[in-house]
């Protein structure tokens, strides 16, 4: 049983120790990675995923005094469709750099990592970025694996910035000063469906639900706590709901019994649709706000007219801004397809760290990160700068409304 | 008192759905004690017969209270025959084998008709048209009943007493309790037992059917999956009541969403499963045959 235990630990550190290895080496040389058509005459380049520019230099002095950027996230997997834009539009990017100069007169060479949103996997690819003297890192995709790879960046002063990982606590709970992300986190969505309630509909008393479900709870326990910390209104019921039950009736007369000016959902758009049909029927004509679960083409179909009125928080529409449609254009040009999820917030996390690099006038931690902190910045996904946490100030969530049959932005 | 009288209709409203399907369960078990777990997937099918033939008629333009009739009508001709398909492909050719075989063979129907309806139709959810009518009451009426409760207790309550009619008066309802007190006596004395069984499950797919319309254009959505949860409700209430006793399955239906719904007004609405299925228990304790369920000895 001893021996058993303790070979299996044996077996156990050589497989990581295996795929450590494996992470580090095949992302290198990767030879099947679709290469931007605009790369082809640096074919010659040692590797594929320097974009050394200046035609002049050679790829070795080049690299001596390049500035590195790592790329980290899933790249091959299920998960790997979360990461695989943001790597591609850097690509191209970096080549763009590079062609016109470089930055602070220095080329940018990318290092693309695969840590397939697995935490294990992402410290050794931190472990790897960082002693390839990497200056800064977009990345990583997944919270749990930013999370594990975040303490080996703050030992080496290397500055991360997400442009996917939502979990709220990796900004507010202080730990990692050296970390930002160009999404706006978890909470923020439920403090704003608190805050429209209400400052804008100026209900002072509030109705919670939710249909116990991760996603749905968290809502609304993040929209709970912002009402409380707000104190401008009264939560006076607070309650979970049994998706796929046949009526709610019931708990609708407990939200008139108690008074309730507004009804926060949190949940998807099929108990939402029932929740909104069912007051309709009991005549409960209060405003109801959900979140991004319920703003799609599924409740406007299922809800009919009881829609008609109904808010929703969901991210911002993004998609307007002239350089996000530059980018986006220039993505389909290259690679010949639409760009996936989190393009927008993963070239946003690649031009702050650029315009940063720039201000500070080095690759330094500590100026970086004060430039990051300072400077605003037009992207993707709007003008950005960070505040004391990491979190991007200007990204965020919007509230719709339902009217005529379609969501449109109300604030 | 207001609120307590809310609470009641609103848990009268669910109660006389869920003994609308327990019916099935509980005639299917008098007369063959076989639990006849693709029963919650006739109520589906229902529903989604009644949206499709709602769908066609809206574009016929045709209106309102009309559409509820004919869909409900083609809905119910629809669930019957699957009823009988049922029992005819999955049931009678076990008649003879141990207990068992029938229940994983229902088990497997309800598999079957679940994942077929998912195929042929869609795994998102599909808005029921509010078929029923709205009516105006007056105050303060208005609060306590919706004119969609009022018909929903009213037609399940008329099926109900069609069915102890039928049971009591009829020709094929005396067939049906002489099969039910003694299956090989009543084949000595010429009943032909297997059609009498056939009509047991077409009449509890029937009351599914009429169900699953009222549920579709109650709460305005349907999916493959809400044959699922009716169903172990129904079977919950079936087993409440006293499962093969048929004043029982509309006792145990009716305890049942009272129960949940007095739960989810004065406790929590995030515990009405758990209130509604801790009665159940608690009444199996006390009365271990159900409500009105009369013990059985068992022949060893």
């Amino acid at each position: 049983m001893k021996l058993l235990s303790h070979s299996a630990k044996l077996f156990i550190t050589f497989l990581f120790a295996i795929l450590a290895l494996n992470s580090g080496c095949s992302q290198e040389e990767q030879p099947g990675a679709p290469q931007p058509a605009a790369q082809g005459e640096q074919a010659t380049s040692e590797s594929s995923r320097t974009a050394d520019g200046g035609s002049g230099t050679t790829a070795k002095s080049a690299r001596a005094e390049s500035i590195i950027i790592g790329v980290a996230g899933p790249h091959t997997g299920d998960l790997a469709p979360y990461g695989i834009p943001t790597m591609e539009a850097l690509e191209m990017l970096a080549v763009e750099v590079n062609n016109s100069g470089g930055l602070l007169g220095r080329p940018v060479t990318l290092l693309a990592m695969d840590d397939q949103c697995k935490p294990e996997i992402a410290t050794n690819v931190a472990t790897n970025l960082v002693s390839r003297g990497a200056s800064i890192v977009i990345g990583h995709i997944c919270s749990g694996a930013t999370k594990a790879a975040l303490g080996i960046y703050k030992e080496a002063d290397v500055v991360a910035i997400s442009p996917s990982a939502t979990n709220p606590p990796l900004t507010m709970d202080g730990e990692y000063p050296n970390f930002f992300r160009t999404i706006a986190p978890d909470d923020k969505q439920g403090q704003l469906a608190a805050e429209f309630v209400t400052d804008t509909l100026g209900a002072k008393k509030i109705a919670i639900l939710h249909d116990k479900g991760d996603y749905g709870k968290g809502f609304a326990d993040y929209a709970q706590l912002a009402f409380e910390e707000a104190g401008q209104a009264e939560v006076v019921l607070y309650e979970g709901v049994t998706p796929g039950a046949m009526d709610y009736s019931a708990v609708i007369q407990k939200i008139r019994r108690e008074g309730a000016e507004a009804v926060v959902f949190g949940g998807y758009h099929p108990e939402a649709s029932k929740l909104v049909g069912q007051m309709k029927k009991k005549r409960l004509d209060i405003p109801f706000i959900g979140p991004d679960g319920i703003k799609g083409d599924g409740f406007l179909d299922i809800a009919g007219l009881n829609a008609e009125g109904v808010y929703a928080t969901g991210p911002k529409d993004v998609s307007t801004f002239p350089l996000n449609q530059k980018i986006r254009q220039a993505y389909i040009d290259t690679y010949g397809k639409e760009p996936g999820t989190f393009f927008d917030q993963g070239v946003a996390a690649w031009q702050a760290a650029l315009n940063a690099i720039q201000v500070a006038g080095t690759t330094e931690y500590a100026a970086v990160s004060k430039a990051l902190k300072t400077s605003r910045v037009e992207t993707t996904v709007g003008q950005i700068k960070f505040d004391q946490h990491g979190d991007a100030e200007g990204v965020g969530f919007s509230v719709y409304q339902v009217q005529n049959g379609v969501f449109v932005q109300v604030q | 008192m207001e609120y307590f009288l809310q609470l009641f209709s609103s848990g009268l409203t669910r109660g006389s759905i869920y003994a609308l399907i327990a019916l099935g369960y509980t005639m299917v078990y008098g007369i063959i004690q076989l639990i006849n777990f693709a029963h919650g997937e006739i109520y589906m099918i229902g529903a989604f017969v009644a949206l499709i033939v709602s769908g066609v008629l809206t574009i016929y333009g045709f209106s309102g209270a009309s559409i509820l009739v004919f869909a409900a009508v083609v809905a119910v001709i629809y669930a019957a025959a699957y009823g009988y398909t049922l029992e005819r492909i999955a049931y009678r050719p076990l008649r003879g084998a141990p207990r068992l075989s029938p229940l994983i063979s229902a088990i497997g129907m309800s598999i079957f008709l679940q994942n077929y309806v998912l195929l042929a139709q869609t795994p998102d959810f599909l808005p029921f048209p509010a078929l029923i009518p709205e009516f105006e009451f007056i105050e303060p009426l208005a609060h306590i009943i919706g004119s969609a409760e009022l018909v929903i207790l009213t037609v399940s309550t008329i099926s109900m007493i069609a069915l102890t009619a039928l049971i009591k008066y009829s020709r094929i309802g005396k067939a049906m309790r002489a099969t039910q007190q003694d299956m090989h006596m009543a084949r000595l004395v010429g009943i032909d037992v297997d059609r009498v069984i056939s009509v047991t499950f077409v009449i509890g797919s029937v009351l599914a059917a009429i169900g699953g319309v009222l549920v579709g254009s109650y709460i305005g959505q349907i999916n493959f999956y809400i044959g699922f949860m009716a169903g172990i409700k129904a079977f919950t209430a079936a087993v409440l009541g006293g499962i093969g006793n048929i004043p029982g399955a509309v006792l145990g239906g009716l305890v049942l969403g009272l129960s949940e719904a007095f739960a989810a007004g004065y406790i929590s609405s995030a515990y009405e499963d758990v209130f509604a299925f801790g009665v159940l228990v608690l009444i199996l304790i006390l009365r271990p045959a159900g409500l009105l369920g009369r013990a059985v000895k068992q022949k060893v």
